[in-house]
């Protein structure tokens, strides 16, 4: 089970996300297996992998959309257990960037973005506004603010969603295969908008097949399959020289 | 033609509007009344039966009326309808047995429901934010009005009657039942293994038995059962059996509604922060309350008719008045003008929640 004693974890302040033995089932279905990883500040780390091998259920066990069987997930030093106030203050940290966008359709892009920070953080309105516009600034659509999602592209809303996730000022950002929903040539505007942030020091877990990206701003990539990391080096040697059989085959049939 | 796919275009074609038969009143004729032969005759046919039953309605209702004398005698000789009842019965058929001294007091209680009503239903007016609390007081002054007290002459609500205790009843039924349903269907969605069964049973038994037999027992049995010092109202139990009635039907309509949420939005309100009532108040039931307003007007029409039903318990709304005041030999005949003006009554305000629900669905979709 569970070690719910926070306590008892060792903290290294330079440490933001500490995976240890975990273990998840679906069922019966055993689908994340005795998975270590250590994610320090400022890191941003690729994971890929075939489709059903586990990377989208890894990254949402962190911020506790789904719940872990065994094993520790300590988050900027919480340990995340069935405490609610430890799950609350663990997904005020952690944004996360969904394939599907999952933008609020009944609210405009600026109350998508304000609604958290004013609800959640208890921040002024004025402040959650200006803090906004700032953001959706930085995703280059301030102009379309009073907009509702529905009438943007997928792009857009892409971004809408990233700056949604800015807005709480979150430590650690997780993107869940952001761009596979996307038409190609809306990939582009969003993943720059991703290597803008990168560049701004945020640490970053990203689930994708963009390996034009993983490339230009990984630190490590993970590669994952059937439930277990199978192979984690540094882009260049993961894509000139990689180590398993499994990640050959992988990288010669997406390449 | 055989080089002729090789294509290249290097200026682009500019709008053109479209062609002038095919916009416009000229248009619309066209292409609903007379687009082809079956058209044409099906459009004259409709023009005919228009042309066979207006008129004589017209003549029957407004110009062959009687309007002014003290009983159906007065329209012995004409040919149209008889609408002297009215002028002579009006004050029954709004208040019932309501003092007539006092009627005034339903009357301003009617008149509030406008600045009550406005806020809630049209977020665009001025000071709509304060207007809420007038709505949310308004409940307690309609009550303190027509009931009575604290210096103001107190009325039993079995005085109540006329189209004023079908608005009673049906108004409160309303405005109950919508939350009330809304707990049921969150509660019926519930972790929680005993929240979530009372809810099912609730729902399940009131959905299952007839609004009748339910009356029949707010009205007889409940009050043997009970010992005295618990007697309530007669028209207080009304209101809460319709409701509860009422708010069985609209937990399902909801929970349709619920069902229809995209799991992703729960996911991304709670990847925010946000806590299950705040997710579920800001994200998933604007939503889902946006989705079920076609079944929430359903229900509200449905309860608001349904009122009549107090008639099997004695209570005389406005349809029992009708009913009772025909079998008097003073307007004895006069059957089809008297359920004609019940009709138009409840068709009023029926078709007002309808054409309200439908302009709010246009105003809350957000994709145009």
């Amino acid at each position: 089970m569970t070690d719910t004693n926070a306590g008892a974890v060792e903290p290294d302040p330079n440490n933001v996300i500490e995976i240890r033995g975990l273990n998840k089932w679906f069922g019966v279905l055993h689908v994340l297996r005795d998975i270590d990883l250590i994610v320090a500040k400022r890191e941003k780390i690729v994971i890929c992998g075939p489709s059903g091998s586990g990377k989208s259920t890894l990254i949402r066990c962190i911020n506790r959309l789904e719940h872990h069987q065994q094993g520790s997930i300590v988050v900027d030093g919480t340990e995340l257990s069935n405490d609610l106030k430890n799950i609350d203050s663990v997904r005020r940290e952690v944004g996360m960037v969904f394939q599907s966008f999952n933008l609020f359709p009944h609210l405009t892009v600026l109350e998508n973005c304000t609604l958290a920070p004013i609800w959640v953080r208890k921040i002024p309105k004025e402040e959650a506004e200006r803090m906004a516009m700032e953001y959706l600034t930085k995703v280059k659509i301030p102009e379309q603010a009073s907009k509702y999602p529905d009438q943007m592209s997928g792009g857009q809303q892409q971004r809408v969603a990233i700056a949604r996730s800015l807005c709480m000022r979150p430590n650690i950002m997780l993107f869940d295969e952001p761009t596979s929903a996307l038409d190609p040539e809306m990939i582009k505007e969003v993943l720059d908008v991703m290597v803008d942030l990168a560049k701004s020091g945020m640490t970053m877990l990203v689930v994708t097949h963009e390996m034009g990206f993983a490339q230009q701003v990984a630190d490590r990539i993970i590669f994952m399959d059937a439930g277990q990391i199978v192979e984690e080096n540094t882009p260049k040697e993961f894509f000139e020289n990689p180590k398993s059989d499994r990640t050959k085959l992988f990288l010669s049939q997406i390449l | 033609m055989t080089e002729g796919f090789h294509r290249t275009q290097t200026e682009m074609i500019p709008n053109r509007a479209a062609p002038a038969s095919s916009v416009g009143i000229v248009g619309w004729v066209r292409t609903n009344l007379l687009s082809s032969w079956v058209n044409v005759g099906l459009t004259l046919l409709g023009f005919y039966l228009i042309w066979l039953v207006v008129p004589p309605l017209l003549m029957w209702a407004f110009f062959d009326a009687t309007y002014i004398g003290t009983d159906r005698f007065a329209c012995a000789g004409a040919s149209g309808a008889c609408w002297v009842f009215l002028d002579q019965r009006i004050g029954q058929f709004l208040y019932g047995f309501y003092p007539s001294d006092q009627t005034w007091r339903v009357n301003i209680a009617l008149f509030l429901l406008i600045p009550a009503l406005a806020p809630l239903l049209f977020d665009s007016l001025p000071f709509a934010k304060y207007g809420r609390w007038f709505s949310l007081a308004y409940p307690f002054i309609a009550t303190f009005l027509l009931i009575g007290g604290f210096g103001l002459e107190e009325i039993p609500t079995n005085k109540f009657g006329g189209f004023m205790l079908n608005i009673t009843v049906g108004l409160s039924g309303i405005f109950l039942s919508l939350p009330v349903g809304i707990l049921l269907a969150l509660g019926r969605r519930s972790q929680l293994p005993f929240v979530r069964i009372f809810c099912i049973g609730f729902i399940e038994v009131f959905r299952g038995v007839p609004l009748i037999t339910m009356m029949f027992t707010a009205a007889m049995l409940l009050p043997l059962f009970l010992p005295p010092q618990f007697s309530m109202d007669l028209v207080v139990r009304v209101i809460i059996v319709v409701t509860a009635f009422a708010s069985a039907y609209m937990a399902e309509v909801i929970r349709g509604g619920l069902a229809g949420i995209d799991r992703g939005q729960y996911e991304a309100a709670q990847a925010l922060g946000l806590g299950y009532w705040k997710s579920m108040l800001l994200i998933i039931l604007p939503q889902a309350l946006k989705y079920s307003i076609p079944g929430i007007v359903n229900t509200f029409i449905a309860l608001f008719k349904d009122t009549t039903l107090v008639i099997v318990i004695g209570l005389f709304d406005i349809l029992n008045i009708g009913r009772s005041m025909v079998a008097n030999p003073d307007w004895m005949g006069l059957g089809i003008e008297t359920y004609a003006i019940i009709a138009v009554s409840f068709f009023t305000v029926c078709f007002s929640i309808s054409r309200y629900s439908l302009g709010l669905e246009r105003r809350l979709d957000t994709s145009r």
